[in-house]
């Protein structure tokens, strides 16, 4: 074992008990971070869900005034309840970069990863845990940077989650604290991702070669190395905007801008357009970091709920490296309005068609791993088989949008809002509720409630498609997104106006469907069904070997993995499963 | 009949001539979406009753044996190959390298800023005159036109009010003087960002006029405008221009009046 295990183990001699803000609160250790992590995502995720549900009533009802709740805002952003553009702005802006930055990714690689790699590796704790630990406090300094933000004048940031120049650098100081923010989130994912990379190389138990290894943390390790790589260009933009904001540079400002009629006296010389290449480099690796997770929790689930291996686990895991180094090469299809010429433009259509052959792999491989299975019903499978067909629509809407020409008409409308929701909410979020469902026996020792837990997943399935199916719609009449007043302004919105109540009545039943995971998850955390085994799911990977939950240092034993990841229902066995760590038998 | 449907959609009727072009791509590429995603759920829908625990207790360790997996990834690689080499990158290449000659098309810059658009059409002698961004004033001369350069004597500036005649191509130069906006014209499947300290050309050719489109949607209230595709501030939601097409005889007639109205007024305010 490398000298991680030793330190660790040295540690455990020396603190045998350590105290209650050692245990809970700066902890080393990787499963109370990773709660730590799963409990701070979860709130802002909902914080999120919150700002959106604002804006649908103002998208909805236009200049109408949000009843009760409307009291409770200020002047300067819902006077007498209605809502000022700004305000709207702010919403949007915040309601992306929360999602993204401080729910989705917390979620899929601070929490799950944190908690389940480690474990599905027979680690007895990350490679680093004090840079863990750093990890996990950067994020949480970030995430409460940027809930200051609403307070300060002019409110949180309001230029879209992408913070575009010139207009996020005139923006007000709300702008100034986003850009703070994600420096601290930029710097948390950076230490994390070092340590995932580590962990994974390093610490991996005697027999657990990179073929064997769980599909999860295959996808832990893709995503660790697309965070290290593509995050640094847009720590250095976020640097560079500061200094446009605060030091008087020009780095994304032309010479000549004229605000309101006045000429500024910036130094000029910079473009915009700089600022969309370090963000887009970033952000497309980034689409990568939320879905890729969210693929191995699914391809966990599937197989211990098919009872069969994975189909395909070979070209799952070529298609995923692939993926990994194609997502670096595709980000200025998000950029194909800005004036491209043929050469640049048919490279990254090019790219963006080949992109969508791995994932069309992987996809293909879960769905035919169904194939001759024994299928169970329970609410991680419902969850898990949701996401095939929803991450299917997500990935299938990308094409009109990944060729320039139909792109064209479609390019900015609310028909590109469909398809990244698509696969990030009903997608990537349904993977993680599949997750938590999933895990959260290891974790606790008791199971969630299945009553609860279906009628949360039938709730959400119907209504998370009421609100993002008509969005396609809305895009082919060509409604613009970000608009204030959903299209009222415009002509061609007209047909398409009356949506909007009906995604808004979606988004606030989608808040309802939410109540019985809300009440299902603390009333299961301490009043749910106990597990008799630690391995309730019977499955085959490492971390159902642990005592439940697993105490500090996770293994009563050394496990040694002997198989692959997936033996369920070997020929000629009693049992449908086969655990990596279950000897040999003779 | 996959244009129908998105027409039947929402999708607006095309009013350009390469639009024609691009629907017929939107189509293809439709099916290309619907047929994959009618395969994958009825094979899912089959496999979920098939398969369920209680009918088959027992899961099969080899699972699915035939190769009909890789033909349809195949068929998908070939249909995505043919969409890209033979429809996308052609029409990319028309639309940004085969700009048709100045003197066969009506030229004119459009100028974006918070939150209206800036129109200047050359005039008479097809020369733009000399801006300046320090000539800007908010009122009176949004583009910061030299009214003392001789090319600028009879150039026209307007805003929001963008009329072209039908059938003949537009060559529009298109920029902004602060922030980044979006040139979109939804009937006219044209798209371009107006970025400051850029300027990028585009071009479409109308086909249907205003009057002929009221006609055809059946509704007089039926309008042409540029929409605002990029976040731009908080007055995005309403940063809309109104757009005429006419016939060349109606655009000239239209432009003479303006010619006029600007000589008089001596300076931009007259659409105030």
């Amino acid at each position: 074992m490398s000298s991680g295990h030793h330190e660790h183990s040295e540690q455990q001699e020396h603190h045998a008990e350590p105290g209650f803000w050692q245990k809970y609160v700066f902890s080393t250790d990787h499963k109370v971070i990773g709660l730590q992590y799963g409990f701070t995502a979860l709130c802002f995720l909902f914080f999120g869900f919150l700002l959106m549900l604002l804006m649908r009533w103002q998208l909805a009802f236009p200049g109408q005034a949000l009843p009760v709740i409307g009291k409770f805002f200020s002047d300067s952003s819902m006077p007498g309840g209605i809502m000022l553009p700004e305000f709207y702005n702010s919403l949007g802006a915040m309601h992306g970069t929360i999602m993204v930055f401080l729910g989705v990714v917390p979620l899929a690689v601070g929490a799950f990863g944190n908690y389940v790699m480690p474990l599905q590796i027979g680690a007895v704790d990350m490679a680093f845990p004090k840079i863990n630990m750093a990890s996990y406090w950067a994020f949480f300094v970030g995430g409460v940077v940027m809930l200051v933000s609403f307070f300060v004048p002019g409110g949180a940031a309001n230029s879209g989650w992408t913070s575009y120049p010139p207009l996020a650098e005139l923006a007000t100081t709300g702008q100034t604290l986003w850009l703070l923010g994600m420096v601290f989130l930029i710097t948390s994912s950076l230490l994390g991702s070092v340590n995932f990379i580590v962990t994974i190389i390093q610490l991996r138990v005697k027999g657990l070669s990179f073929m064997r290894l769980p599909f999860f943390v295959w996808a832990q390790f893709v995503t660790a190395f697309l965070l290290l790589l593509a995050f640094p260009p847009l720590e250095a933009a976020g640097v560079l905007q500061l200094m446009d904001r605060l030091a008087g540079s020009s780095f994304f400002l032309p010479s000549g801008l004229v605000v309101s009629g006045q000429l500024m006296h910036n130094s000029g010389g910079g473009t915009p357009i700089l600022w969309q290449h370090l963000f887009w480099f970033l952000a497309h690796p980034e689409v990568y970091v939320l879905i890729l997770p969210a693929l191995g929790i699914v391809a966990e689930i599937i197989a211990n709920n098919t009872r069969k291996p994975l189909w395909g686990y070979k070209s799952m895991v070529y298609s995923l490296i692939f993926l990994g180094f194609m997502s670096f090469i595709v980000w200025a299809h998000h950029m194909f309005m800005t004036g491209m010429g043929t050469v640049i433009n048919a490279f990254f259509q090019t790219t963006t068609m080949i992109i969508s052959v791995p994932s069309v792999i992987v996809l293909s491989c879960l769905f035919l791993s169904l194939w001759g299975g024994s299928i169970r019903f329970n609410t991680p499978m419902l969850f898990a088989l949701a996401f095939l067909p929803m991450f299917g629509i997500g990935g299938l809407t990308g094409l009109p949008l990944g060729l320039t020409t139909t792109d064209l008409h479609l390019h900015d409308t609310y028909y590109v809002i469909g398809h990244f929701h698509y696969v990030v909410a009903p997608g990537t979020i349904f993977a993680l509720f599949a997750g938590i469902y999933y895990w959260f026996p290891k974790a606790t020792g008791r199971k969630m409630n299945e009553v609860l837990g279906k009628l949360h997943f039938i709730g959400s399935f119907i209504f998370i498609n009421g609100v993002f199916m008509p969005m396609f719609i809305q895009g082919l009449a060509g409604v613009s997104r970000r608009l204030f007043d959903g299209g009222a302004s415009y002509y061609h919105a007209g047909p398409v106006l009356k949506l909007n109540v009906m995604m808004s009545v979606s988004a606030w039943c989608l808040a309802l469907a939410q109540l019985p995971f809300i009440i299902n998850f603390f009333y299961s955390m301490f009043a749910g069904e106990k597990v008799t085994s630690d391995n309730p799911w019977q499955s085959t990977t490492l971390e159902w070997a642990t005592p439940t939950p697993p105490p500090h240092g996770n293994f009563t034993f050394t496990p040694e993995v002997v198989r692959g990841p997936y033996e369920y229902s070997v020929p000629g066995e009693s049992s449908d499963f086969l655990p990596q760590y279950q000897p040999v038998k003779g | 009949m996959m244009l129908e449907w998105l027409h039947k959609l929402g999708l607006p009727p095309v009013a350009s001539v390469h639009g024609v072009a691009v629907d017929v791509a939107q189509a293809g590429v439709h099916w290309l979406m619907l047929v994959l995603f009618v395969g994958w759920m009825g094979y899912f829908i089959f496999v979920l009753f098939r398969f369920r625990r209680s009918r088959n207790p027992q899961a099969n360790y080899q699972g699915v044996k035939s190769h009909f997996s890789t033909y349809v990834e195949v068929a998908v690689v070939v249909a995505e190959a043919v969409l890209l080499l033979g429809f996308s990158i052609p029409m990319w290449r028309q639309r940004v390298e085969a700009f048709p000659s100045a003197s066969q098309a009506t030229v004119i810059r459009i100028v974006a800023e918070q939150f209206a658009w800036n129109i200047h059409y050359p005039g008479p002698d097809g020369i733009f005159g000399r801006t300046d961004p320090k000539l800007i004033d908010l009122t009176s001369n949004p583009l910061g036109l030299d009214r003392n350069d001789p090319n600028a004597m009879d150039d026209i500036t307007n805003v929001n009010q963008l009329h072209l005649p039908v059938n003949k191509p537009v060559i529009i130069h298109l920029s902004s003087k602060d922030v980044i906006h979006s040139f979109g014209i939804p009937q006219m499947r044209i798209k371009q960002d107006a970025i400051p300290g850029m300027s990028v050309p585009i071009w479409f050719t109308p086909s249907v006029t205003s009057e002929e489109m009221k006609k055809k949607t059946n509704d007089d209230k039926f309008q042409y405008q540029i929409a605002c595709a990029q976040l731009c501030g908080l007055g995005h939601y309403r940063m809309a221009g109104y757009v005429t097409i006419e016939s060349q005889e109606a655009f000239d007639t239209w432009l003479d009046e303006q010619g006029a109205k600007a000589q008089t007024s001596g300076d931009d305010a007259f659409w105030l």
